[in-house]
């Protein structure tokens, strides 16, 4: 299955990742609408350091402990994708326990929300698309 | 071939998938007595809260059955295995013979002997969804209830149901509250944060000696009045089924790695079982939905013929209150490092060059990563300990797992 992956070398951590990530989960279709005067709360985020910086997002793990760990049956593996079912979610943070990614995390409404690879928002992953450096590259491996 | 399950809960649903990984093919029939749908045990608590309901509470999907071709008999009680002839005899005197079985009963409520608790006329359990139903039938806004035990399932019971009644009361034996996962600070930051935004009355320390009727005369002499009574002192082990056929049961039911019992094709998983705690290197039970499913994954797969260990268990919780959150997991032993303020607290137990556990509450932001360095047993040399204290990080990690995971350079 094809995935995001980040070359550290190349991350600037300029977050433009962030944005896109935020704006393509809004469901708002005009950019400046969507992300306007608000805090954003992507999907994938920067870390940074004096040297480094580097994207990071759902593994979309093979052996997922998340989906294994969760106490509801929101969390689900079809094909590789890890997506959520936020109706189901009762915000536990079982799965923030389980992540050795630390890469699930509360949406603003109160669920969880995680990287589905933008499957739910009709297009390829906006985070590989808007990353200026082509540091983020969406591919098989 | 001819898998059965006994219990239709998380260690079932796991067994179920691992099967089905291997063998698409192979008959499978599940045996509960609980008469539901799968259901996501710990969500009880959030369904009197309100946060999810019966429909949202499945486990897994409608078809799930069918689509693993899964045949179930709900409602009725296993009695007896018989291992000679490889059957498992049910409650309604019918037989279903197994080439590979798993026991996956889970535990019930222990009820310690309280004198005068017949006397008692609303007494609730706190386990099932019935239990759930039961309770929230009993309840209004007028009523006062007394939850006995301020462990894990008390209190996520006194979560749900404290803004519905006038009162609440939580009695525990005790001098703190939630001991099995939280340290003397963290017991005592979550009790004044439940009593402060909650008005939650604890009274630890004591037990009760005496149910009158609606009032309880505990040890130190202490009465309360109550309309409601919820026992939630703690959990027993269902092993009945393997101990009476002369299997291994060491309080719970004595598996490998592999999930196999001393019995030949006898299969056992979740919270009937004893594990290896990897952190303290002792068998104990640990009672949690993600070691039910890991157990009854391996469970499957081994009973379908294919190889699979679970060769990490350690207990791991999170467990939240009107959104003030705890997440746990290991063991707290060896050196400590502290931080927190009035609000949040952490605290990283390290030994023997590991991250052996760790406590945090309150901003519990991306703890996975520390729950990992516990259960893959990480060498802290391996890991910038200094960055990693303060935030849990990648950043930390060392650069060839960091590409590994996330990419690196093609
Ligand atoms: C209120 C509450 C909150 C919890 N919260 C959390 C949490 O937040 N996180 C977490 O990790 N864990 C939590 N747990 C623990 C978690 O629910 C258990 O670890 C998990 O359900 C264990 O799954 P299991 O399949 O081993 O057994 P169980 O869920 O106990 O299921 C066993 C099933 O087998 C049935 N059964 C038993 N004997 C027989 C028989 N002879 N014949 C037929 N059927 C039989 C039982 O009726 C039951 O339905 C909570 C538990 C409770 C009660
Ligand atoms: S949320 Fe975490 S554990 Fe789950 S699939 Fe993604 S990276 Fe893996
Ligand atoms: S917070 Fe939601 S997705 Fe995560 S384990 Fe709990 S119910 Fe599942």
């Amino acid at each position: 299955m094809k995935k995001v992956w980040v070359n550290e070398e190349w991350c600037l951590g300029c977050h433009l990742c962030e944005y896109n990530c935020a704006y393509a989960n809004s469901g708002i279709t005009d950019m400046v609408k969507a992300l306007k005067g608000k805090k954003i709360n992507p999907r994938i985020r920067i870390e940074e350091s004096d040297s480094i910086n580097f994207a990071v997002q759902c593994r979309h793990c093979d052996d997922p402990i998340c989906v294994k760990s969760c106490i509801s049956g929101a969390l689900s593996q079809n094909d590789g994708l890890i997506t959520i079912d936020q109706s189901k979610c009762v915000g536990c943070f079982t799965c923030v326990m389980a992540c050795p990614y630390g890469c699930i995390m509360p949406s603003d409404d109160g669920p969880m929300q995680k990287c589905e690879l933008c499957t739910k928002n009709g297009t390829e992953p906006l985070c590989v698309k808007g990353c200026p450096n082509n540091a983020i590259v969406f591919e098989e491996r | 071939m001819n898998y059965v399950i006994i219990g239709n809960s998380t260690a079932a649903v796991g067994c179920i998938e691992g099967i089905r990984k291997v063998d698409t093919k192979g008959n499978i029939t599940v045996i509960s007595d609980e008469p539901h749908h799968t259901y996501g045990r710990p969500l009880i608590s959030y369904m009197l809260l309100g946060k999810t309901d019966e429909e949202h509470m499945k486990y897994r999907p409608d078809d799930f059955y069918e689509k693993n071709n899964v045949k179930t008999i709900l409602g009725k009680k296993a009695v007896k295995i018989d291992k000679e002839s490889k059957s498992v005899e049910i409650d309604d005197g019918s037989v279903v013979e197994y080439d590979k079985l798993l026991v996956a009963t889970g535990s019930r409520p222990f009820v310690p002997p309280m004198a005068g608790l017949d006397s008692v006329e609303k007494v609730f359990n706190f386990m099932t969804l019935d239990d759930a139903h039961s309770l929230e039938k009993a309840i209004d806004s007028d009523c006062k209830v007394l939850v006995i035990g301020a462990g894990l399932i008390g209190l996520k019971c006194v979560e749900g149901i404290v803004d519905k009644v006038k009162s609440v009361q939580v009695v525990d034996l005790a001098n703190r509250i939630l001991p099995s996962i939280l340290d003397e600070k963290g017991s005592a930051l979550v009790q004044s944060f439940l009593e402060k935004e909650k008005g939650i009355e604890f009274t630890l320390n004591d037990s009760v000696a005496e149910f009158k009727n609606n009032t309880a005369t505990l040890k130190s002499g202490k009465t309360i009045n109550f309309d409601v009574l919820v026992v939630a002192v703690g959990v027993r082990p269902n092993t009945e089924l393997i101990s009476e056929i002369g299997g291994d049961v060491q309080r719970g039911i004595v598996v490998t790695s592999k999930s196999e019992t001393s019995l030949e094709d006898i299969y056992a998983a979740g919270d009937c079982t004893v594990s290896h705690n990897i952190a303290t290197d002792e068998d104990q039970i640990i009672a949690i939905l993600p070691n039910a499913y890991l157990q009854g994954e391996a469970a499957g797969v081994n009973m379908a013929g294919g190889d699979k260990s679970f060769d990490n268990p350690v207990p791991m919780n999170a467990i939240g209150f009107f959104d003030y959150h705890i997440i746990t997991a290991g063991a707290y032993v060896g050196d400590t490092y502290v931080a927190g303020d009035g609000q949040n607290y952490k605290c990283l137990f390290t030994s023997d060059g590991v991250l052996k556990g760790f406590i945090v509450i309150g901003d519990v932001a991306k703890a996975g990563i520390y729950t990992a360095l516990v259960r893959n047993k990480t060498p802290l040399s391996e890991v910038d300990f200094e960055l990693i204290k303060d935030n849990p990080q990648l950043m930390a990690m060392a650069k060839s797992y960091r590409d590994e995971k996330l990419g690196g350079t093609l």
